[in-house]
């Protein structure tokens, strides 16, 4: 096991240079807290951003930060906080559910698209990704988009590249786009929903114009005995008073919440954010992306095939975390077959090494589609050196 | 004008027009096709009328199927194709060239299905921009981005050009909103991308198609987010005696923690042109005008404008003027909607994009003020100012020759100053052929190859749009 660590891009560049023709795959590694994520890959060698750190801009007034790659996300996020500032999108951690340790990097939320509940609000962690700088397959160091907002011209190269997991090239250094940190945080706690009741209350939430930034359902048994749905509020506190008041009018019928501030707030949504309720179990884990409405339907599709399924919902419903018992495939082929009806997809997040490598760990595509993934990668990495089958098995 | 080089039109293509005609004449019903002079010519240029080319046959097709038979045909047939939504581009997105035949979707303009509880809505390509949110307005919701030309502007072109509009500061651009398409390869394969779930799995071609102009294939549907309107609006004025001053307030707002829905910057002959024209009770006696527009309830607003005023106080506000109705504030928008059409009342102009950090305005705004006048020329200047996207407006007189190609030129100058301050070519306009001469400006040779690989995944032999985006010399074809 070769273990490469630039502390430049045009290192970086070296070294892919010298493995193109060896043709020996390389693995790209950051704090190695998200490795498990994706197909397992066969690689001798890993190309590594721990060498690549530190900001290296920071605009508090035009609401941008760039930093490279290997920077652990701690720093950056500390770096924001001390201006009021944030990332939009909540970054999951994903140590507890993957029981991982280390430090995650600002390279790897890019990599990996890594969101977390803000989504169903501000956007994708690609939404807020601005600009990069990357190391493609050829060994050239390449750039896409900038450090202002509307960055893109020519084509959206930093959107291909966010979610990408590192098939498509090597991060050395990524821009994104920042918010200042709300003045005041309330998340209102409704007990006792079905997961029906609960979809129907966030949906009407999010389409009342009292903007909640993130909506979530915990069925029972998952840290409580009684069910919980969740609303959270971030504004100016006037706003908050004035908003929650009225949220709680509107969702009467649903009956009256506890309102939870403060650390008991922060640690409630870190739960769900970070799917904690499966940590530490050897279940498989599922990430379900579905149209709101559509989340119940398939965890219903999905119990009545399944037994042993548990889940809870983000993003209004329209994002089901699902535990199943591990099994030879993680129980892929039902849970597929429950959501196909209904659009969306299912992406296993974990599972052992085994089965990641039998079932596809991402929504299979359409042939079009996979002709054309697999022609992105080759225009990125024409030997086939980066992750090869990470995301699908020959790309 | 004469400075933007277009393709040769292949001459064995244009010997065979009777055949591809007759070809495409099988394919769809026959007042799907245009081919008579006349009829072509209103689709000769768009919204960048200095160029101008006929093309080869313009086919409207009304369903998803007719495109895939379309492009299936020009494909085999190596006829390029020309994409055209509403054929609004300022940037040239849309100009056909002889040797091309146009495929437009503003047949397809039909809205498909609204799902107020998942706030999404499935519309066809040409369904104008205003029509989604006319839709749904009624039950209090929106479609966000809203360029200037959202009357006329398609939703295709929207997704093709990344539109924008003044209140992506807070609800983000074309690509923040669009969750699905329909689009037709140039294979004549049809694929789904996205729905009305989020992030869709695999590489984000989805993020990949919205900005392309049109180099990728055909978008025939698309399912869009809607969002619950806030309970109110209010767009205030505020006046400054100087750009720096209002510049700086931008910054100060931003800094505090504030982001108004929408932040729009007009120096002082775009107040006139303006004023002239909407009559909006713009503030004649300032250099700089901001329109801020805060939202929420009426006492939210007060609450936040407060904070804001303060802000602007700290910063030398000349005038601050409310709107005090619905009317107030509609002629407020007005005034700054109609920025380019009132220009184009007094003088021919060319409206740039480009944006740049925004702490570089006051330095931009002066080096722009030099540029211009270096070519004995005048400016007006509109922008969105809390994201740094600028569009001045040079004003010249399109039958002097002379004249218009230092405006072309200004222009130039003005873009590469954008890319020299951190910033890029375009804002929200795309690049078309206005801007694909100065890509190298702004990207090497391996960022661009890097690109235009990614682009030969879909059209190896560039027959879509290909007369756009990248420089025509040194194109790569895999």
């Amino acid at each position: 096991m070769t273990l490469h660590i630039p502390t430049t891009e045009a290192q970086a560049c070296a070294i892919v240079k010298s493995v193109i023709g060896s043709g020996v795959p390389l693995s790209i590694g950051g704090g190695g807290t998200r490795a498990g994520l994706g197909r397992p890959t066969q690689t001798q060698s890993t190309l590594s951003s721990a060498g690549l750190t530190g900001i290296t801009l920071y605009e508090p007034a035009e609401m941008v930060i760039a930093a490279r790659a290997g920077t652990p996300l701690a720093e950056v996020e500390r770096t924001l906080a001390d201006r009021g500032q944030m990332l939009p999108f909540e970054p999951m951690d994903h140590r507890a559910l993957l029981g991982t340790e280390g430090e995650p990097t600002i390279g790897a939320v890019a990599a990996g698209n890594i969101s977390g509940p803000r989504r169903i609000n501000a956007g994708a962690a690609r939404d807020s990704l601005i600009g990069i700088r990357l190391v493609n397959g050829r060994g050239e160091a390449i750039k896409s988009g900038g450090r202002v907002m509307k960055n893109v011209t020519g084509l959206d190269l930093v959107k291909l590249v966010a979610g990408s997991y590192g098939t498509l090239g090597f991060l050395t250094e990524v821009t994104f786009r920042v918010l200042p940190k709300p003045e005041r945080i309330l998340t209102l706690v409704w007990r006792g929903l079905s997961d029906e009741g609960a979809v129907a209350l966030l949906c009407t939430a999010l389409g009342s114009p009292y903007e909640p930034f993130a909506a979530a359902h915990l069925p029972a048994g998952l840290g409580t005995e009684q069910p919980r749905t969740l609303l959270r509020l971030e504004n100016f506190s006037d706003s908050i008073d004035y908003r929650s008041r009225e949220l709680i009018a509107l969702l009467a019928a649903h009956g009256a919440p506890d309102m939870i501030e403060g650390e008991a707030s922060v640690e409630l949504w870190r739960d769900v954010r970070d799917a904690r309720v499966f940590a530490g179990t050897d279940e498989a884990v599922w990430r379900l992306s579905v149209a709101p409405t559509d989340g119940p339907k398939a965890t219903a599709a999905i119990a009545a095939r399944v037994p042993g399924a548990r889940w809870f919902y983000d993003w209004g419903g329209g994002l089901v975390w699902l535990a199943v018992p591990a099994g030879a495939d993680a129980a892929a082929g039902a849970i597929r077959a429950a959501i196909r009806p209904l659009g969306g997809h299912a992406t296993l997040v974990r599972a052992p090494a085994a089965i990641r490598a039998s079932v596809p760990v991402f929504e299979p595509l359409t042939e079009p589609l996979m002709r054309v993934t697999a022609g992105i990668k080759t225009s990125f990495d024409p030997a086939g050196i980066f992750e090869p089958g990470r995301m699908y098995a020959g790309v | 004008m004469s400075a933007i080089a277009f393709p040769l039109p292949d001459p064995g293509i244009l010997a065979r027009r009777d055949a591809i005609i007759a070809g495409l004449a099988r394919l769809v019903p026959a007042e799907a096709l245009i081919t008579a002079e006349d009829e072509r010519r209103p689709y000769e240029t768009d919204a960048l009328t200095a160029y101008r080319r006929l093309p080869l046959a313009v086919v409207l097709p009304s369903t998803t199927q007719e495109v895939a038979a379309v492009l299936k045909f020009c494909g085999e047939q190596g006829v390029p194709v020309v994409p055209r939504g509403a054929g609004t581009s300022l940037a040239g997105g849309a100009i056909p060239q002889e040797d091309a035949v146009v495929i437009g979707v503003s047949k397809m303009n039909r809205i498909l299905s609204i799902d107020y509880a998942n706030r999404t809505a499935k519309v066809q390509a040409g369904v104008t921009n205003l029509a989604v949110t006319g839709e749904v307005s009624a039950e209090g919701f929106f479609y966000a981005p809203d360029p200037s030309s959202q009357l006329a502007c398609s939703i295709g072109g929207n997704i093709g050009m990344n539109s924008g509009g003044a209140h992506c500061l807070k609800y983000g651009v074309t690509t923040n909103n669009v969750l699905g398409v329909t689009m037709v390869l140039l294979d004549g394969s049809i694929v789904e991308v996205g729905g009305a779930h989020l992030d869709a799995a695999g590489y984000d071609i989805l993020g990949l198609i919205n900005g392309s102009e049109g180099q990728l294939g055909i978008i025939t549907e698309a399912t869009v987010r809607i969002l619950r309107a806030a309970e109110g609006a209010r767009p205030v004025l505020f006046g400054f005696p100087t750009s720096e001053q209002a510049g700086a307030a931008v910054a100060a707002i931003i800094g505090a923690g504030i982001i108004p829905v929408a932040m729009e910057f007009m120096d002082k002959p775009a107040i006139e042109i303006c004023e002239a024209f909407a009559h909006a009770g713009y503030p004649m006696d300032v250099e700089a005008l901001l329109i801020i527009e805060v939202e929420g309830s009426d006492t939210e607003m007060d609450a936040q404008l407060a904070r804001i005023v303060a802000i602007a106080r700290e910063h030398g506000v000349k005038t601050v003027k409310e709107s005090k109705s619905a009317m107030e504030a509609a002629a407020i928008w007005k005034g700054r909607k109609s920025a380019f059409g009132a220009t184009g009342r007094i003088a021919d102009y060319i409206c740039m994009d480009g944006t740049i950090p925004t702490g570089q305005l006051p330095y931009v705004l002066r080096r722009m003020a030099e540029i211009v006048k270096g070519y004995g020329l005048r400016v007006a200047n509109v922008f969105h100012a809390g994201d740094g996207n600028l569009h001045p407006l040079i004003l010249y007189n399109c039958n002097d020759p002379v004249e218009a190609q230092k405006a072309e030129d200004a222009g130039m100058d003005i873009l590469k100053l954008c890319v020299e301050v951190g910033g890029c070519l375009t804002g929200e306009h795309g690049v078309g052929i206005e801007k694909r001469d100065l890509m190298t400006f702004q990207f090497n040779p391996e960022d661009l190859n890097q690109q235009m690989r990614v682009r030969a995944v879909f059209d190896q032999r560039w027959l879509l749009n290909p007369a756009k985006v990248f420089p025509l010399e040194g194109r790569v074809a895999a």
